[in-house]
């Protein structure tokens, strides 16, 4: 029976307050709810921490072996480019990979968790990854910006291994408008709370949770976990009672500490679902978008198998508070900020280049020279090894996964920054190599020489005259 | 064995301009300036010139690419000109290229002559973005900018000796008020006022643990040599200075790519001074170098490149700072101009620059920064970043 053989989430390390966005812009027509949400870092989007959560899934798994790659997203950073495809590059899989995007609505996320389930029961893939984030934007001073967070979820669904069976699903589909947002709109546009509260939420999540119910003849009672998602904190809790489930039941929404996280919202919640399951448990998730998902899971006894995985437990309890306001402006690019004249400059991105060279760029591949064994970045085809120089004996090798020291560093005010100083410094990764890499995710005060680095996928640049989102991996303390 | 370029080049004629932030001249008045004075000081006229090297290394903020914007605008009789660029060190290298030149008996004489306009950018500092990979480097070099890829040599080798960070700052904050102190003697400096230790440890960070005053300056110049075979330059003045040795050592890779770098020194200056030293028959640097011009584009990089000059053991560079062993009135002057620090560093011209002050000392002609009865002088420019560099090392004497 298929199902998903792993799992990973990524959230972002800030979190801010709702109150402090509500004492610097308040909110229209509202209060703050209590609480706070995860913010991307400003080199973080939607395609970065997608590439987070799909590391955490692939933790002592063989890349080799995956052959499908779906995403499901509001908010992926091209149009025209697919953004799986950039996905499945970071993560070095397989030129023969299946890439999809799946966009357009919040119920994305089980959209494609729906699809990859279909392309693997039948065996016509074997190990189909899909990926949901979302780093949605609001205008500031607005719901959007008060309620929505950023994060990540991370599937695997194969055959083998299973760790929890799909047994079932029902969809609904409405042109439900409650939120909308034209091609090229930056921002979305929504109809009354009310309407999406009464009209959308808890009428449609009960319509497709009762459709499963009765298309596989069970009852609510029958399930350890109900996870969906609920804009409105009140409304999540009417919803499991109109259901008639036992608050017991109801997986926590992590509204007040990541935030509605939209397409990859009912995916992190099916995440945290696993990470406290047992075997024989039953897991119902549904999703909200345009109608919505409900699916339902059995896990099995090789959920105790699971490798160790960061998932949620351990990246909520990751973060740092964000406390000003005006920098979470900065950081999602609502506030033009001076780079001064120097950081004005730039080149078109050579894409031909990026092309040829995207094992370098996008999945951080080095060589390793057959001869000696000493691995090098960026790829060489003659050894940097002084005693060796073998010509052309060479084999990729991939740094991603590798962690490493912090040879050397420095915090830079002059390098033109949205977060200053930039702080970059020297890797001396485990098992050899040598790179200088930008760090993120840290504090100046609290880099040490010596400390344990790990690499994280990032955007490095966005040239917004050329629609260019450049990405490429820094360096990150160690996340513990 | 080849024979190396010892006592086979004199020095006949330099020149230098005034450094600085030269709002109302462009890089051809620098040029013209420099040359005019090079000229003068040979005692020849432009139609004696049979070959020039010129270098310029940020041609797009200023003059343009090739030889014809030096040929053109000193109007130079159709006379090969080569222009060259290797980093920092390109007006050095434009020297060697017209030293070699002589050497060789191509030519009786040639001049080299670097200039750079870096005030015409509209901000300070050199131009953003990292420049030594090519059109890769935007895909995957760090946001990186000079001081902060030097002050990481300072971070490692604070981390490597034990040096607490006020103690680090503090020996780095005493190589910057030594020059300073030199560049209010010199008139052609940029920078001449006096700063105290505790101004520069108390100046705002620019890259961390740089400081403003651990940061050269940034200017416009330019300055040029006329240089002629040894045989003949007394017949152009009594005291022309030679080349002792000449040096270039560049980047294997294995400083960035190999782990076995310490990041507290520059491999490249040690070994294009060992060579140096070995070409110049120089036993004991320490002692036999009278004085030297060294890469002080920031404080660290000078207080390394003592150590990797041989002029002070490894790690204890502080020692001999502390002891003033490096001021004008030490046992070892270095940056009798003012250095880098004072004069700021137009690329192309600053190796050039460096032997100005060189030739002036060793012919007496300094000024108060007259030190006394000079032997052996050299300059040292480090160009790229200190794991990816290229040094050039000369060694001249009377």
């Amino acid at each position: 029976m298929a199902g998903i053989t792993s799992y990973g989430a990524y959230i972002p390390r800030y979190r801010i307050n709702h109150n402090t966005i509500f004492s610097a812009v308040g909110f229209l027509g509202t209060f703050p709810a209590p609480g706070e949400k995860a913010v991307a870092n400003w080199d973080e989007d939607t395609l970065s921490m997608a590439v987070g959560a799909a590391i955490d899934c692939l933790n002592g798994i063989e890349r080799e072996k995956i052959d499908g790659l779906y995403f499901g997203t509001t908010t992926q950073p091209y149009m025209l480019r697919q953004n799986s495809a950039i996905i499945a590059a970071a993560l070095d899989l397989q030129p023969n990979v299946r890439t999809a995007d799946f966009v357009g609505s919040t119920k994305s996320g089980t959209a494609a968790v729906l699809s990859a389930f279909d392309a693997v029961k039948g065996g016509e893939r074997s190990n189909v990854m899909v990926c949901a984030s979302d780093c949605r934007t609001g205008k500031p001073g607005g719901p959007q910006e008060h309620l929505y967070g950023d994060g990540a979820a991370a599937l695997l669904l194969g055959n083998d291994g299973v760790i929890a069976t799909l047994e079932g699903s029902y969809s609904v589909s409405y042109d439900f408008p409650d939120r909308w947002k034209a091609s090229g709109e930056r921002f979305e546009h929504a109809w009354e709370d009310r309407f999406i509260r009464d009209a959308g939420y808890s009428k449609i999540i009960p319509e497709a949770i009762s459709g499963l119910l009765n298309k596989y003849n069970l009852t609510i009672q029958d399930f350890a976990k109900v996870a969906y998602p609920c804009l409105y904190p009140r409304e999540h809790g009417n919803i499991a009672k109109r259901l008639g489930a036992d608050p017991s039941q109801v997986q926590e929404s992590m509204l007040a500490t990541v935030g509605d996280i939209g397409s990859a919202g009912p995916l992190m919640m099916l995440v945290a679902a696993l990470e406290e399951a047992k075997p024989g448990d039953r897991i119902l998730v549904a999703s909200f978008g345009n109608g919505s998902d409900a699916l339902f899971f059995q896990v099995t006894d090789r959920i105790a198998k699971v490798g160790d995985r960061r998932g949620i437990k351990k990246n909520l309890a990751f973060k740092k508070e964000l406390t000003s306001y005006e920098r979470y402006l900065a950081f999602r690019n609502l506030a033009p900020m001076e780079m001064g004249m120097r950081g004005e400059e730039s080149a078109p991105t050579p894409m031909s280049t990026l092309f040829r060279e995207r094992k370098t760029v996008l999945a951080l591949c080095g060589s390793k020279c057959k001869r000696c064994g000493t691995p090098q970045f960026p790829y060489q085809r003659i050894c940097v090894k002084p005693d060796c120089g073998a010509v052309d004996e060479m084999e990729y090798y991939r740094f991603s996964g590798k962690n490493g020291i912090l040879f050397t560093y420095t915090g830079d005010n002059l390098a033109a920054s949205i977060d200053p100083p930039a702080i970059y410094g020297v890797v001396d990764f485990e098992g050899g190599g040598r790179s200088q890499f930008d760090l993120t995710d840290c504090d100046l005060d609290s880099v040490k020489v010596g400390m344990s680095v790990e690499m994280t996928f990032r955007r490095k640049y966005l040239d917004e005259a050329r629609g260019v989102h450049g990405y490429f991996w820094k360096a990150t303390p160690v996340r513990n | 064995m080849a024979e190396g370029i010892k006592d086979k080049v004199a020095i006949i004629g330099m020149g230098c301009t005034k450094f600085g932030e030269l709002w109302d001249q462009s890089a051809e008045d620098l040029m013209v300036d420099a040359f005019k004075e090079a000229i003068e000081d040979a005692g020849i006229e432009k139609k004696d010139i049979e070959a020039a090297w010129f270098g310029t290394h940020f041609e797009q903020l200023s003059v343009g690419k090739g030889a014809t914007p030096m040929s053109t605008t000193l109007k130079l009789p159709f006379i090969p000109v080569t222009r060259v660029e290797n980093f920092c060190a390109t007006g050095s290298e434009a020297l060697r290229g017209a030293c070699y030149a002589v050497a060789s008996g191509a030519y009786d004489i040639a001049m080299a002559l670097g200039v750079e306009k870096l005030k015409d950018t509209g901000y300070g500092g050199l131009p953003g973005g990292p420049s030594l990979m090519g059109t890769r480097s935007m895909l995957i070099a760090p946001n990186m900018t000079a001081p902060g890829a030097f002050a990481m040599l300072a971070t490692r080798y604070f981390a490597q000796y034990g040096l607490s960070p006020e103690g680090g700052k503090n020996m780095l904050a005493k190589v910057s008020a030594k020059s300073h102190h030199n560049g209010v003697l010199n008139p052609k400096a940029h920078l001449r006022r006096e700063v105290t230790v505790e101004q520069i440890m108390n100046a705002p960070i620019i890259a961390w643990p740089l400081g403003l005053f651990d940061c050269c300056g940034v200017s416009d110049g330019s300055a040029a040599a006329i240089v002629t075979r040894a045989d003949m330059a007394k017949k152009f003045r009594p005291d022309p200075v030679y080349v002792k040795a000449l040096q270039i050592a560049v980047s294997s890779g294995e400083e960035m790519m190999y782990n076995t770098w310490d990041s507290t020194h520059v491999e490249t200056t040690t070994r294009a001074a060992a060579k140096a030293y070995e070409e110049a028959a120089i036993k004991n640097p320490r002692e036999e170098i009278s004085m030297a011009e060294v890469h002080d584009c920031f404080s660290i990089t000078e207080a390394v490149t003592m150590e990797d000059l041989q002029f002070s053991p490894r790690g204890r560079v502080k020692e001999d700072i502390d002891a003033g062993r490096f001021n004008l009135d030490g046992e070892q002057p270095i940056q009798t101009d003012g250095g880098l620090k004072c004069f700021g560093h137009p690329i192309g011209a600053s190796g050039l620059r460096m032997m100005y002050e060189m030739y002036k000392q060793l012919q007496g002609k300094a000024g108060e920064r007259q030190i006394r009865d000079p032997k052996f002088g050299a300059t040292h420019n480090l160009g790229g970043f200190p794991g990816m560099s290229v040094i050039s090392m000369f060694i001249v004497g009377l």
